[in-house]
């Protein structure tokens, strides 16, 4: 699903240059729940934000879903960004003038889908999170752990080949981080593919995959058994 | 376009600060406002000096001879000389772009004696002795009868149009005028129409003349071929103050008039005149379009200034679009139609409070008589449709630096930003 071959990238900061990913291989195959570990400044939100097109790398390829993502302007970055992925964010990003529905259906607004099918389909995802009866509410109205599940419900509504979740727990207490991770849990058994970008270990354990990051490398990239959040709740 | 999410959203942006939004709006409301006051004042202006000038054909100029200050080809100065009736067929002959050439003369006048004489009332009054085509040229409303035709001229009839003024001091009231004689310097004329100029302003000479056909006046009056001044109006588009400069020529060598001799002919242009007022309408419309652009351009700065807060504002919810999946060219449709659309919104309103305002000072107009030098300020539609145009250009300026910011923070910048 993702080849990642020699990915470089340094930020100047003045006349210094930060080199912050220092040649990355990786890759992810369907169906995939992988977690990205590492201390702040070890370049995890950096190669979350190339995946996710919102960022370009320096050097080095990037495959996804079989399409090379090379000299993309803005428009064809949009573009794939709204087939290819679906984001997660830590501080949820929804738009708070519009409801909890207005806001899942967004994606689909940029598809081009039209009114009616985009607002069922909207509702179809919020019941999948549990929040059908929220459909209605603005951000503000809700709590949480509601509002990264009617984030998560976003992600999803575009059909995305990949969920790119930066630290999506980190904004929530550990009760609720649970029911998120659960969720996010079941939607990978459902087939799809994520990436959540965390530092905290007992998140990361409920992955299928552990990738470490240090100082721009990988320095450790391990399979594990995935603890059910469900057993946490 | 024509987009119910995407006019949700604008609605939605716009209403967020009521407060702000309507501060913004009265900037361009105001510029607007001035443009449609200014311009229907200009107009008011020019209707009223129009209506001055009347119906009249102004591609007109009125001739007659002065005394010759030149001596030319063996004759002296100082002598006089006389349009004869035979320099009309030349001049139609010899002059190609003219449309009338009325030959007049005149007895009486303006404190003259009594020349009128009918039964036991009698008047002083002007006589003209005229074509017929002098009433396409200083037009007047014929209220009962006829004018003088080409038969009557034909025929040297004895016949005579006369003004209201001219029936009411020589006829009782409901006494039939039609058919009946006057004696004018002891001729008797027929009554065969009475005329009533509209466009008099005030001039009460207008209403006390008689016309009567050129060649019976001449005739019963001694004039011979004497014609004592012409009206002379050119075809449209060929202006008579063009054309004035050849009739002077080619009459001035008929008589043998040294060519120089500015002053044997004397001349008043009243195209000239017309041209002038003309002019100066379309420097007031200038001036009109200057002051109401430049305030109006006021107002879009500060439409732009809060386009751009508002994008600020937005900043963070850019980010999480673009990471969504919208275009860049979308989030910039976007801030363009805002900026329009609030902009086409305060200049409607403008252009109604405007247009309100010009109706009432229409009816008070109305009300209280005319006004010298003022009448039925208005726009038409055509300055409404620019001040349209100028409106959707202005909104398009007003979004162009905000949306083109809108676009420029980098998604990932964006989406960091609080």
């Amino acid at each position: 699903m993702i080849q990642i071959k020699n990915l470089h990238k340094s930020y100047k900061m003045g006349s210094n240059s930060l080199h912050v990913l220092k040649g990355i291989d990786f890759s992810v195959e369907e169906g995939e729940l992988v977690a990205i570990m590492g201390s702040s400044g070890s370049g995890k939100s950096t190669l979350l934000n190339i995946l996710g097109m919102l960022d370009n790398p320096d050097s080095g390829d990037y495959v996804l879903d079989g399409v090379p993502i090379e000299n993309l302007n803005e428009t064809k970055a949009a573009q794939y960004r709204n087939k290819f992925l679906g984001f997660i964010f830590q501080s949820f990003n929804l738009i708070n003038y519009k409801n909890a529905m207005e806001n899942v259906a967004l994606p689909l607004y940029y598809q081009k889908v039209g009114r009616k099918e985009r607002q069922e389909k909207a509702v179809n995802y919020l019941s999948r999170v549990g929040l059908k009866d929220w459909a209605t509410h603005l951000p503000s109205e809700l709590s949480g752990g509601q509002k990264q599940r009617v984030a998560i419900a976003r992600a999803m509504a575009a059909e995305p080949k990949v969920l790119l979740a930066d630290e999506p727990t980190g904004a929530l207490d550990s009760k609720t981080s649970y029911e998120v991770m659960e969720l996010i849990q079941n939607i990978n058994d459902e087939g799809n593919t994520i990436l959540v970008v965390t530092h905290e270990p007992d998140i990361a354990d409920m992955c299928k995959r552990i990738v470490h990051l240090k100082d721009g490398v990988i320095v450790e990239d391990k399979k594990v058994k995935q603890v059910r959040a469900s057993e946490h709740v | 376009m024509f987009n119910r999410d995407r006019w949700g959203e604008i609605l939605q942006v716009l209403t967020a600060n009521w407060f702000r939004t309507v501060l913004t709006a009265f900037g361009v409301f105001w510029g607007i406002f001035i443009l449609i006051i200014l311009l229907a004042a200009g107009k008011g202006l020019e209707n009223g000096i129009r209506a001055d000038f009347g119906d009249i054909a102004t591609n007109t100029m009125f001739m007659w001879s002065q005394g010759v200050t030149k001596s030319y080809k063996g004759l002296p100065k100082d002598r006089n000389f006389n349009f004869k009736i035979e320099d009309v067929d030349a001049l139609w002959d010899n002059i190609p772009g003219l449309r009338y050439v009325s030959p007049r003369n005149q007895s009486g006048g303006f404190q003259g004696n009594n020349n009128v004489i009918r039964g036991l009332k009698s008047g002083s009054f002007s006589i003209y002795g005229d074509y017929p085509e002098i009433i396409r040229q200083q037009p007047m409303d014929i209220t009962s009868g006829r004018f003088i035709n080409h038969s009557d001229i034909k025929e040297n009839r004895k016949v005579a149009v006369i003004g209201t003024d001219v029936r009411k001091s020589l006829y009782e009231k409901g006494e039939e005028v039609l058919g009946t004689y006057i004696k004018v310097n002891g001729v008797n004329f027929m009554i065969i129409g009475t005329y009533h100029k509209s466009n008099a302003n005030g001039n009460n000479q207008a209403q006390q003349d008689i016309y009567t056909p050129f060649t019976t006046f001449s005739q019963v009056f001694n004039r011979a071929n004497n014609v004592g001044w012409m009206a002379i109006t050119a075809v449209d588009g060929t202006p008579i103050t063009v054309l004035k400069e050849q009739i002077f020529s080619f009459l001035k060598e008929r008589h043998t008039i040294h060519p120089q001799d500015l002053r044997a002919i004397g001349h008043f242009d009243l195209f000239e005149q017309f041209s002038r007022v003309v002019r100066l309408f379309g420097a007031l419309e200038f001036v009109a379009y200057f002051v109401g652009i430049l305030v109006l351009l006021s107002g879009i700065i500060g439409v732009s200034n809060i386009m751009l807060i508002v994008v600020k504002e937005r900043t963070k919810e850019i980010g999480i679009r673009r990471a969504l999946g919208e275009g860049p060219w979308s989030i910039k449709k976007q801030v363009l139609m805002e900026s329009i659309f609030l902009t086409i919104i305060s200049g409607m309103a403008g252009i109604v409070f405007g247009t309100l305002l010009i109706y009432g000072i229409n009816y008070v107009l109305d009300m209280n008589g005319p006004v010298d030098m003022f009448a039925n300020p208005n726009v038409n539609l055509g300055v409404v449709v620019i001040a349209l145009m100028i409106l959707i250009v202005s909104g398009l300026l007003a979004g162009f630096i905000p949306a083109n910011s809108a676009i420029r923070v980098r998604p990932i910048e964006a989406l960091r930003s609080e």
